[in-house]
């Protein structure tokens, strides 16, 4: 059995005057470690997939099943594409908060968290307010707060692209290899072909109106034991960015 | 050759500019405090105005100090600010409590629209005399006023600012699995301390009309009661004066409140 199962989904938002088909019968299943994105072009579905699998509100049909569960309470991870830390808690406030919320919060899970904040590269920062922080450390910083929970899901909505390529690039290499060690399961939405590839073992392409699984695609195995920053100068990389890119042309053209 | 500048040469020069345009803001100010209470002392005495109305610094001045010594300009002062102070918490408590239910359900807010902007624009004052009636001619009525006047305009800005939080805040909270209340303590609350408190800068004013005109209603006791009665027996150095208590008062409240904000909003 999958560790994440995606059951004929269809979601539509309703308002008075519309009626938006957002997904339609998206399938799809994630084994457990496995890291995947979803890539597609703006209003495909992204975010809304991403909340439904968060249990944020129910798909309008179908289910989401993680080990075989579904219903809330799940150990999920959601980070956004802004750090979304809350401005008048400090740094060490912030990444306890789920702790605090989830009544999981002891001297032992502090000192973890607390140390969580030193393996994303964050040191000497806990009783500073995030407003002190650059872009890069405050997604550090947010990632930390993701990861204090322990979740068994990590959900990562364009958690890089409010940032400098420069620190995008470096934040990659931290998160996937962050990930890694801990063995998570992780969902990445992107518009970044390139980053898709670099993080990801399984690609998902979405088309719109209405949003739907357009093609799958593999990442080669040589290109997954890499950091993202090395995947990036792989031969085998610049193949499959043509392949998905001609892909992305076609379905823009058909659009 | 180009020179450079010294930075640090620079940087004095930066503060000394700073101080003395301090120093001016506050000779100006100075200046118009001066100018305003020797005017008016000097109109008075050479009677380019009724010095029976407009009475004159000096006078308010003695009639400060006798009433001070006598004790009873304390009792009075203390009464009102302690009518304020209550309507003011109570006002704004309520108020902000008031906007939670609100915001805890919106079909609760959905019904309650209209009348929350009927009871906005419906003058609070003409209900006095409904409330002595019905509380009493005492200070519970008094208070009341001072309460119900700023209650519905905190309610309905601390609401809309209770909504307006980003609901990725919201968000992030949800996937932690936190409760209502758990959102509304970890980041409605927190997020709306700003508009909080500017409503808190508001209601200082508010709640006063609302005790001085209590207080003319039930004109017992209090800095709106020595109004009232400094109006009928024609003494209007007794009006003046509390008047310029009030101003005072008032003023110290504000910057409590200001003060208030600065230790509340750490962060910011
Ligand atoms: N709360 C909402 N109410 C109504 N319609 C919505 C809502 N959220 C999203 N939609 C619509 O659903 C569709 C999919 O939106 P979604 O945000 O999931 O797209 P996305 O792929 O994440 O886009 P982007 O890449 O720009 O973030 C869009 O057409 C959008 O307008
Ligand atoms: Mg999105």
């Amino acid at each position: 059995m999958s560790f994440l199962t995606i059951n004929q989904v269809s979601h539509t938002y309703f308002s008075k005057d519309h009626a938006t088909s957002a997904l339609s019968d998206v399938s799809l299943s994630i084994e457990e470690g496995e890291f995947i994105s979803f890539l597609g072009p703006s209003g495909c579905g992204k975010t809304t997939l991403l909340s439904i699998i968060a249990g944020l509100f129910p798909p309008t049909v179908g289910n989401v099943l993680i080990e075989g569960e579904s219903g809330h309470n799940r150990s999920i991870g959601y980070m956004l594409q802004q750090d979304y830390l809350f401005p008048w808690k400090t740094i060490s406030e912030n990444i306890t908060l789920g702790l605090k919320l989830l009544k999981h919060e002891s001297e032992d899970s502090k000192i973890k968290a607390l140390e969580l904040l030193e393996s994303v590269g964050l040191t000497g920062v806990e009783n500073q307010y995030p407003r002190q922080l650059s872009g890069g450390m405050r997604q550090r910083a947010a990632l930390a707060r993701t990861l204090a929970v322990d979740p068994k899901i990590l959900l990562l909505d364009e958690p890089f692209s409010a940032l400098d390529y420069q620190t995008k690039l470096r934040l990659e290499d931290l998160v996937s290899i962050t990930l890694k060690s801990f063995g998570k399961t992780a969902v990445l939405v992107t518009h970044d072909i390139g980053e898709s590839i670099a993080m990801s073992d399984k690609i998902f392409l979405f088309a719109s109106h209405p949003g739907r699984i357009h093609k799958t695609f593999d990442v080669p195995e040589e290109l997954r034991s890499l950091t993202p920053f090395e995947v990036r100068n792989h031969h085998a990389y610049n193949a499959l960015f043509q392949t998905i890119w001609k892909e992305l042309e076609n379905l823009e053209d058909h659009a | 050759m180009k020179t450079t500048p010294d930075i640090h040469v620079l940087h004095n020069q930066y503060k000394a500019d700073l101080k003395s345009e301090k120093r001016r803001v506050r000779v100006y100010q100075l200046l118009i405090f001066i100018v305003f209470f020797g005017g008016w002392e000097i109109a008075s005495r050479l009677e380019w105005v009724d010095p029976l109305i407009f009475s004159s610094p000096s006078k308010i001045w003695n009639l400060f100090t006798v009433k001070l010594l006598d004790g009873t300009l304390l009792n009075h002062a203390s009464v009102t600010l302690f009518e304020t102070v209550l309507g003011f918490i109570l006002g704004t408590l309520l108020g902000t409590l008031l906007a939670a239910i609100l915001w805890w359900s919106p079909f609760l807010s959905k019904v309650l629209d209209p009348y929350l902007v009927i009871l906005n624009a419906m003058p609070k004052v003409a209900l006095g005399p409904i409330l002595i009636v019905a509380l009493g001619p005492g200070f519970t009525s008094i208070i009341s006023m001072g309460a119900i006047i700023s209650v519905i305009i905190t309610t309905i800005v601390v609401y809309t600012s209770f909504r307006e939080v980003d609901p990725n805040y919201l968000k992030v909270l949800q996937t932690f699995g936190a409760t209502r209340f758990q959102s509304f303590k970890e980041a409605i609350l927190p997020a709306s301390f700003p508009t909080i408190i500017s409503t808190l800068k508001v209601n200082v004013g508010l709640s006063w009309v609302g005790v001085i005109v209590g207080e003319f209603l039930v004109s017992s006791r209090g800095l709106g009661y020595l109004i009232i009665y400094g109006f009928q027996v024609f003494n209007f150095t007794l009006v003046l004066m509390s008047l310029m208590i009030i101003a005072v008062c008032a003023t110290i409240m504000y910057q409590l409140v200001a003060w208030l904000e600065r230790k509340l909003i750490k962060h910011g």
